[in-house]
């Protein structure tokens, strides 16, 4: 647990990362995360099952006020007075080392970041939501949603997905200008539909992985000879590079013509250069889990600029059912309005092999 | 108070004792054996082993059939209200007739001149779909609903083909509330599937379809009424878009119970229909099958210069009747036809027990039936709308077609009770529960439909238990969480039946995993 994450919020601060902790002291901010953290505890309703802690007021002392005291095993870390981004990768690192199943770690973007450093996708993952901002996709909704998925994933009954942890420049934030990067993915546990396994429907794809080559297939087969790609972030992108044999940049942006490799990790300007040597373009892109953007998060390469010269009708939008189902709405961000109202209205999203959702862009 | 019949009963392979025997299977007849002579079964097609099926005494047969009927609920037992089913009564006046030994002993390949009385029942059938669709032909070939799908699916890829637009035509629309055979069916013939939401009234988004649609769209399947149980508002104008790119409607008939003699898919402007005999036309289905899926079409130009149409494309055989020597014949697949999509004319017994069914009730009966259906299902509405935990989403105050579709949401989220505890609940007074988890648009859905069958005092149970199953959620839970306990097989662990590991589809299968768990230990 984060002690000091969240603490930014009621007094008027973006984020306790750096000086902003001692701000938001002066400015009489209260912890706010041990009490999500209890909140969490105290509604998990399996008892079968142990708790390595964090030291002292990284989690030992939150889950020694929960009803699950009894369960606490092992305690990793030092008890310390202030805490840093360093205690919790070390934490999180020493836990994986003594083998828990799962890191369930309460805080916002800052903290999702620091796990993620630690232990990348070694295990699965799950986010308490606590902070102030939270952009990134591995948080449940709230401590006690957080508490039913890993009932559901101590019982056997989750799909492990990959979710994005984003990035959000704090001090940019702070004077208002949203800077957002995709700094990487966590697994995180999803709760099953396995009632439908049975009812009268089709399989919504199966498994993640499954889903996702399901949907590359679909795209490499469509694809158009003399094409420029403009290969957007993530796994579900990545999947059709890896189908094609490609070797792609998991957070940036790839161009492929005729199944070919011809730009890689691109800028703006790069990708300006290259529509310039192909008269015909797409852009293949899959939204950020749980809030649905398409572009304006952690792929501000693909400017408006690149968006208003590829054209609405050639942006193609990929998504695992896992991840649309919760999804209402797109969203777009490009930071030109125009631009913004051109990508609005309906679209339709590859969702499996040869299968397309209509959804809104709002 | 309910309580089902709990045998330990082993399966008829394990009844098995080398050398018992239910029958003994006649010598042929002499006259026989002069006529044709020796019968010699060629080398390539004997076995060379015999089959290794169960050797049992008929008592026995009989007795492990009926503990295992003992076991089982159906329509026979108590309601069965599953949604979009059509769980309807099978009336025994049609079963007697379609199981008369002059129509279960005739063989597919007989002369027509000595069938010619199952030929004009088929006719007639034929001729009173067509009515009861509005349609200008129907085809009683498909053995299924999904298996008319089937049919219609290629159907419309054969009348693209034909205009030379496939190359384009490669996407077929369907609503978020469709059958879950619906996008399957066009995969199978090889479309691309959209799929477009509901807006809160539960007819199709209309801005939606319009943005899904364009050159590339090559029709769009809907069943109408639709899954929730309402009727599509816009079905007109959701008619003329498709229209408008030559895309084809095709109607799923899977809820014609919620408007038959009111309105007809070929007044609404379909172009493709099917029709679940073994739903809306009472004949058994659910273990009870086979069923039977015919497609119905309105007529339309394929092809101008070479004067093809689109009845020219229906599959397998139709019964048509020859004037000139007053006798009914089958006619064939024509050149351009989808072809065969079974051996055979069809699945005639159902068939058979569908005119029967159309025969007893007439014209007037079949729209009475109908409204017996409507009336069932929004008097069950107006007993559940208001009890704690239950929610009927998507259109709030339209009246209900052929089904409702509950939401036991609010439940699950205030006291953990699931749409699952609640079927659970249901089954252990002996009521079978409702389709649940379906459509995938509404959460923790129960999906019900009593069919014109059900009694007033049947409805008034079943909502009685359903008010009960709530007071329970909100005030022991946990008990909802061990139903059924009165039935044969008790609550199930889903994951577990349903893991590769657990599963056996069959009995040699069975044997194969018990064999390598043997050896395992």
């Amino acid at each position: 647990m984060n002690p000091i994450a969240g603490m930014g919020g009621r007094v008027g601060l973006k984020g306790t990362d750096g000086e902003a902790y001692e701000e938001a002291l002066r400015r009489g901010a209260r912890p706010v995360s041990p009490h999500r953290a209890i909140e969490f505890l105290n509604h998990v309703r399996s008892t079968d099952f142990e708790i390595i802690a964090a030291a002292g007021a990284m989690g030992e002392e939150e889950v020694l006020a929960s009803n699950k005291k009894d369960l606490l095993r092992l305690v990793v870390g030092e008890r310390k007075e202030r805490t840093t981004a360093e205690d919790t990768k070390t934490a999180a690192r020493e836990m994986v080392e003594k083998g828990t199943d799962i890191i369930v770690f309460v805080g916002g973007d800052g903290t999702a970041r620091d796990i993620l450093d630690a232990v990348d996708e070694e295990i699965p993952v799950l986010g308490v939501p606590s902070g102030v901002k939270m952009f990134s996709a591995v948080f449940a909704v709230n401590p006690r949603a957080a508490a039913k998925v890993l009932d559901e994933f101590l019982r056997g009954r989750t799909s492990l997905v990959e979710r994005e942890v984003l990035d959000i420049d704090e001090e940019a934030y702070r004077r208002g200008v949203l800077r957002i990067r995709l700094y990487g993915y966590l697994k995180v546990p999803l709760p099953r539909d396995d009632l439908l396994q049975y009812m009268k429907t089709v399989s919504k794809g199966g498994e993640e992985e499954e889903n996702k080559l399901a949907i590359a297939r679909t795209i490499v087969e469509d694809m158009e000879p003399n094409t420029l790609y403009l290969l957007g972030p993530g796994t579900t992108v990545k999947a059709v590079a890896d189908l094609l044999g490609i070797d792609k940049t998991l957070l940036g942006v790839d161009a492929v013509v005729n199944k070919k490799l011809v730009g890689k990790d691109l800028d703006e300007a790069g990708i300006l250069r290259l529509l310039d040597r192909y008269s015909k373009a797409k852009i293949i892109v899959s939204p950020i889990g749980g809030q649905g953007f398409i572009f304006g998060r952690g792929n501000q390469q693909l400017s408006p600029r690149v968006i208003r010269r590829i054209g609405r009708n050639n942006i193609i939008v990929i998504a695992t059912w896992n991840k649309i189902k919760d999804l209402p709405y797109l969203r777009v961000d490009t930071g030109d309005p125009d631009v913004d109202e051109m990508l609005r209205g309906y679209i339709k999203i590859l969702v499996d092999y040869r299968r397309y959702i209509v959804k809104k862009i709002v | 108070m309910f309580r089902q019949a709990r045998w330990d009963e082993p399966l008829i392979f394990e009844l098995s004792r080398p050398g018992r025997r239910g029958f003994i299977v006649p010598e042929i007849d002499p006259a026989i054996k002069e006529a044709v002579g020796d019968i010699k079964i060629p080398a390539k097609l004997r076995r060379e082993k015999p089959p290794e099926l169960p050797e049992v005494s008929e008592v026995e047969v009989i007795r492990h059939y009926t503990r295992l009927t003992q076991m089982s609920y159906g329509v026979d037992n108590g309601p069965v209200p599953l949604g979009s089913c059509t769980m309807k009564y099978n009336p025994r006046v049609a079963f007697e007739i379609a199981f008369d030994p002059r129509i279960t002993m005739l063989h597919p390949l007989q002369d027509e001149r000595t069938v010619q009385g199952l030929l004009e029942i088929l006719y007639h059938l034929q001729e009173w779909l067509k009515h009861i669709t509005g349609m200008d032909y129907c085809c009683l070939h498909p053995a299924a609903g999904a298996h008319g799908e089937l049919a219609g699916m290629l159907l419309t890829r054969k009348y693209h083909e034909l205009r030379g637009q496939l190359d384009k035509k490669r996407e077929i629309i369907v609503p978020d509330s469709a059958h879950g055979t619906n996008p399957a069916s066009a995969s199978m013939a090889g479309f691309k599937v959209v799929e477009v939401p509901s807006d809160e009234n539960g007819n199709i988004d209309l801005d939606a379809l319009r943005a899904a649609v364009g050159e590339s769209t090559a029709g769009l399947m809907i069943t109408n009424p639709s899954t929730l149980g309402l009727f599509e508002e816009n079905i007109e104008e959701i008619t003329r878009i498709i229209h408008s790119v030559d895309g084809l409607l095709y109607y799923d008939g899977a809820n014609l119970n919620g408007i038959m003699g009111y309105t007809r898919p070929g007044d609404m402007g379909f172009d493709i229909a099917h029709i679940n005999i073994h739903k809306t036309f009472s004949s058994p289905h659910g273990g009870g099958g086979p069923g039977a899926g015919p497609i119905c079409i309105k007529d339309r130009v394929v092809d101008p210069d070479k004067n093809i149409w689109l009845h020219d494309l229906l599959p397998g055989y139709r019964v048509v009747y020859d004037e000139e020597k007053d006798m009914y014949r089958l006619e064939g697949p024509s050149k351009h036809s989808i072809g065969l999509l079974k051996t055979f004319f069809g699945n005639v017994i159902p068939l058979v027990w569908g005119y029967v069914y159309i025969l007893s009730l007439g014209a007037r009966g079949l729209r009475l039936a109908t409204e017996q259906a409507v009336l069932n299902t929004n008097y069950f509405v107006e007993l559940i709308k208001d009890v704690r935990g239950y929610s009927i989403p998507y259109g709030p105050g339209r009246h209900r077609k052929h089904e409702v579709v509950i939401s036991a949401e609010k439940m699950k989220d205030e006291t953990g009770v699931t749409a699952e505890d609640v079927a659970k609940g249901l089954l252990d007074v002996g009521l079978h529960a409702p389709t649940i988890y379906f459509p995938l648009i509404v959460k923790e859905a129960l999906m019900t439909e009593f069919t014109e069958s059900e009694t007033i005092e049947n409805i008034e149970e079943y909502a009685k238990r359903l008010k009960e199953i709530s007071q329970i959620a909100y005030t022991n839970p946990s008990k909802a969480k061990e139903w059924p306990l009165s039935t044969s097989v008790k609550r199930i662990d889903n994951v577990r039946a349903n893991h590769p590991k657990t599963l056996a589809p069959t009995w040699r299968i069975y044997l194969r995993k018990m064999r390598k768990a043997d050896s395992n230990v």
